[in-house]
């Protein structure tokens, strides 16, 4: 395996929670609590988990957007964790972003022209043709009409809007491209043209994705490595096929067994697994596994002992005491973490 | 809630310990800057025949040679206990609250302005209510009826009515109906409610309508905005799914969430008016807090200016506490920790 | 007659720009104990015809045209207040987001109990105990504490819930709902396709699922009707719509979604281009700009609107192309390009 592009290390985000006349801090939400995942140069890693397991925070930990409360982010072995804005600027250009909803995240008073050239512009670079033409290139990459420099946000569609932020983030030829919900917001028809964009642009210009996505169907398509998220902690981190075709975590399993099948015929006899309640408040996790008080195969020591992510196959992570689809059950691990 | 509330409180007499500091520091600094000495403030205390020596002697015992934060101490010190003003020919006593002590009227502050308290807070209040039930009646119908006759003539009055000052629309109702048509008194005069409740109203109407006029017109407008938006809300199609009577629908539903917005607006107006409608009791010549403050700064009474401006501060401060509170209570998911 | 029958529901908006046909034509009929799952993307009337339904447009500046039977009435010509009258008892709705569906400032309590209250004569005290029956008849937990709980604190499943609690409170005999399911994570969104499941059985309602999800749609429904640019374009049972469609665009919402059902496919298969404005809705077939094998219906499909036709035992599709050349295109191109590659 070629070296880790993006490498990152115990990551922590803690946001305090004040009280009381002198507004002391009483608690943390822990929306990040030490995870750590390499992105390998030219591949795919998906982070799903539901809302609140701590994964959009993830994505604007490693753009920097907010400030990370402890461990390392290391982008082409460089510590980044706390560099000063000025000094991650040039990095910027590297590490790009795209959002979820095409309708908020473009300025309306912008043209399309103004919206993808402003990368140029703020990082000041010089192109042989002019920022117009690099535009217009831009555009056409990502399949939309380059005449349309000129128009409005408002004059697209939804589908052709993310393909706009998508060439925004193109612009600087990034190594890095962090995708939070890039489909999600999207109509079905439309959502597979871009999850193809993506797959197109990948091969063509050599990006590396780290697509975060609730939906698990788009994530195992666009994916080749997988980690599955629960209250700020990563519960599993696999190769796409090992995770589809033999999850470990109990978490995992119930995750994809709740997602609704489009084939009626064996709807009676589909066996499921179904978790009772919501998932719990990342202010008050439960401690030791957090998974427990949903889990059919928690056990004491789940309460007591937080299972460390372990190697339990080739590449493939787990946290879990009681493991399913495990090559060989190992002893239930009883260091702590 | 609680702790909340204390909080809130103890911020509160920051806030008016702050007011208060600069207050006194832009009396009793500006005309310092402005090259007058400890004397020539004096002077205007002890009267025009005292001697030069008489002035230094008063300068002196009422402490003008003092540093600022001694002065400052004083005057705070009087508020809670009371203070002496010894100028020489005599001595002159303050009772707590002393808000300072006016040598052009030879009279404590804080009596003045408690004799004209009542005059501002009828106006002010009776013009409230006034202007809620018509602003916010007029908002709502122009709402439900948009785009209609009766919504564009309301609204083009209302542009009208926070477009004109209130000394133009009070001296056009003066010489329409007290001069012209003679329905109502032509101003100056005041009734104490609990003498005669009937004729207090009477003295009282055409100040409340011509500054509710004012108000009305922001609220309306404000209204019909937030009206508007409210009844777009998802939770308004629920009501109507539900099979409830369009009624309740407005009523119990939209305006109860359109609202919110206006009751903020509403403690700061009331607040500020209460610390004295200048204008409309200057126009017509009510007794009030804000033609006290105009007589006072016509007669560059400091002590007097002081005392307005404090009681006016005060009275925003506690309004701003109160809108808070109420905040609380109309919206559940405000939450006071 | 059957319980529920739309003829020909026309629902138009005048606005500016022109009108805007949101549901141009739409003909269906629902039983008692039945699902219906309706089908469609952003634009193709799905939403409005559930409002139309329920009379939400009257008044409106809506033109509503056709008929619409509920139990032997027709409720298009009826008045606003009668319909008033059906809405809550008669028909219900549950809608997509339960956060912003459900007044802020009131508990949840409290406007069950509104909604009890509407069309039952009876006391506070016994509509709020019949609140808490229903919050527990949804799987809420301590229902007796958590009626006096505000929207906001809730979780979100636990909201959808409480809308599903409140749409049921009056028994009503129709219930729709809007993409119930989209604004949730996805082990609740399973916990409540099994509860709404499991209370369609108990309620013996007939049940409209209007959503953009195949996957659920597969789920619950019986029958499906695909919506596109404001009119039916495929209909059947939902063995009819996974196993045998015969519409281009069906076939395309099918080739657009990745499925963990079977072997990941190199390739998603996306429609072309975008939904329709509904102001500027392509002339003859509305989605002949964005389709595959419009070279092959002889140049009807832009200058002919396509009729609604049965292709075989109540399955109905509205396409030029002929049936033998649907069946034969699903068959040899798109069947297999479906399946692993």
């Amino acid at each position: 395996m070629s070296e880790p592009l993006l490498s990152v290390e115990g990551l922590e985000k803690h946001f305090p929670v004040t009280k009381g006349l002198l507004q002391r801090q009483v608690a943390a939400v822990k929306a990040v609590d030490g995870i750590s995942f390499d992105v390998v140069k030219g591949e795919t890693l998906g982070l799903v988990g539901e809302s609140g397991c701590g994964k959009t925070t993830t994505g604007r930990l490693i753009t920097r957007l907010i400030e990370p409360t402890g461990g390392k982010i290391l982008f082409e072995g460089n510590d980044i964790t706390h560099m000063s804005q000025g000094r991650m600027r040039p990095l910027r250009r590297d590490v790009q972003m795209i959002f979820q909803d095409p309708y908020s995240s473009l300025n309306p008073r912008h043209t399309v022209g103004a919206i993808v050239g402003a990368p140029f512009r703020i990082q000041g670079i010089k192109t042989e043709h002019g920022t117009k033409k690099a535009v217009q290139d831009i555009l056409e990459l990502v399949g939309l009409n380059p005449e349309h420099y000129n128009r409005y946000p408002h004059e697209f569609s939804g589908g052709q809007r993310q393909r706009i932020g998508i060439a925004r983030t193109l612009a600087l030829k990034p190594k890095l491209i962090i995708a939070d919900e890039p489909v999600s917001a999207l109509d079905v028809s439309i959502q597979a043209q871009v999850v193809n964009l993506l797959e197109d642009l990948q091969g063509e210009l050599d990006l590396t994705y780290l697509v975060i996505a609730h939906d698990l169907s788009v994530v195992r398509h666009i994916s080749d490595r997988v980690a599955v998220m629960y209250l700020g902690k990563i519960v599993e981190l696999a190769d796409r096929k090992s995770l589809y075709e033999s999850p470990m975590h109990p978490y995992t399993n119930a995750l994809l067994s709740a997602v609704p099948i489009p084939d009626p015929k064996g709807r009676a006899q589909r066996e499921r697994i179904r978790l009772q309640g919501d998932v719990p408040s990342p202010l008050n996790p439960p401690p030791a596994c957090r998974f427990h008080t949903r889990c059919w195969k928690a056990q004491e020591i789940c309460k007591t002992v937080e299972p460390p992510l372990e190697t339990l196959a080739t590449g493939h992570q787990v946290a879990c005491h009681f493991p399913e689809n495990a090559p060989t059950t190992p002893e239930p691990a009883v260091t702590t973490a | 809630m609680v702790t909340y509330i204390i909080r809130r409180l103890i911020w509160s007499v920051v806030m008016l310990s702050i007011v208060s500091i600069i207050t006194f520091a832009i009396f009793f600094l500006v005309p310092r800057l402005a090259g007058a000495t400890s004397e020539d403030l004096a002077a205007r205390y002890v009267g025009r025949t005292a001697s030069a020596e008489q002035v230094k002697v008063a300068a002196e015992k009422l402490g003008f040679n003092d540093p600022l934060v001694v002065q400052y101490g004083r005057f705070a010190k009087g508020i809670v206990v009371g203070a002496d003003y010894d100028y020489g020919p005599g001595v002159e006593r303050c009772p707590a609250p002393c808000f300072g002590y006016s040598f052009l009227t030879r009279l404590p502050v804080w009596p003045d302005l408690l004799d004209r308290l009542p005059v501002t807070i009828s106006l002010a209040l009776g013009a409230a209510v006034i202007w809620v039930i018509a602003g916010v009646a007029t908002g709502v119908l122009s709402a439900l009826k948009r785009g209609s006759f009766f919504d564009r003539a309301a609204m083009s009055i209302a542009l009208a009515g926070v477009s004109m000052p209130i000394f133009f629309t009070g001296m056009v109702s003066l010489v329409l109906f007290s001069y012209g048509l003679k329905i109502t008194v032509a101003g100056g005069t005041y009734t104490p409610f609990l003498t005669n409740p009937a004729t207090w109203a009477y003295d009282l109407l055409l100040p409340w309508i011509t500054l509710a006029f004012l108000y009305a017109a922001g609220y309306a407008r404000l209204t019909r905005a937030g009206m508007l938006e409210t009844m777009n809300e998802d939770y308004i199609r629920t009501a109507r799914a539900k099979g409830l009577r369009e009624r309740t629908v407005v009523v119990k539903h939209g305006l109860r969430g359109a609202l919110t917005p206006i009751l903020t607006i509403f403690g700061l107006d009331l607040g500020l008016l209460l610390g004295g409608a200048v204008l409309t009791e200057s126009t017509y010549s009510l007794p009030g807090i804000g033609k006290y403050a105009i007589d006072a700064i016509g007669r560059q009474d400091l002590p007097q200016v002081m005392g307005v401006t404090l009681v006016a501060a005060f009275f925003v401060v506690v309004a701003n506490l109160v809108v808070d509170l109420l905040y609380a209570v109309v919206d559940p998911r405000v939450r006071l920790v | 007659m059957s319980f529920l029958e739309l003829k020909d529901l026309r629902v138009h908006f005048p606005t500016d720009d022109g009108l805007v046909k949101s549901v141009d034509g739409l003909s269906f009929a629902l039983e008692r104990g039945k699902t219906l799952g309706i089908v469609g993307e952003s634009g193709s009337g799905k939403s409005v015809t559930s409002l139309g339904i329920l009379g939400l447009h009257k008044g409106g500046r809506a033109k509503l045209g056709g008929e619409i039977w509920l139990d032997g009435e027709e409720l298009v010509g009826a008045s606003a207040e009668h319909v008033r009258t059906l809405r809550g008892k008669k028909m219900a709705m549950i809608f997509q987001d339960p956060l912003s569906a459900m007044h802020p400032f009131y508990t949840v309590g409290s406007q069950i109990v509104e909604a009890y209250r509407i069309h039952n004569d009876v006391s506070k005290k016994v509509a709020r105990k019949h609140a808490i029956d229903m919050l527990g008849r949804v799987g809420i937990p301590q229902p007796d504490r958590r009626v006096d709980s505000y929207p906001h604190e809730f979780s979100g499943g636990m909201r959808q819930r409480a809308m599903i609690a409140m749409a049921l409170s009056c028994d009503p005999e129709l219930l729709i709902a809007d993409e119930p399911t989209t604004a949730l994570d996805v082990t609740v969104q399973a916990q409540i396709l099994d509860l709404m499941r499991d209370l369609q059985r108990d309620f013996n309602a007939a049940l409209i699922i209007i959503t953009h999800d195949l996957g659920v749609v597969a789920e619950l429904a019986d029958d499906i009707l695909v919506m596109y640019g404001g009119k039916c374009i495929e209909y059947g049972t939902a063995e009819d719509i996974f196993e045998r469609p015969e519409h281009p665009y069906t076939w395309g919402l099918l080739g657009s979604m990745p499925r963990l059902d079977r072997d990941r496919t190199e390739r998603l298969l996306p429609i072309k281009g975008s939904p329709p404005s509904l102001i500027n809705v392509p002339a003859g077939c509305a989605f002949h700009p964005r389709c595959t094998f419009e070279d092959r219906t002889g140049g009807k499909a832009s200058t002919e609107v396509p009729q609604l036709v049965e292709t075989e035992g109540g399955h109905l599709v509205r396409c030029h192309l002929p049936r033998d050349t649907r069946r034969s295109i699903w068959e040899t191109e798109i069947k297999p390009s479906l399946e692993a590659s």
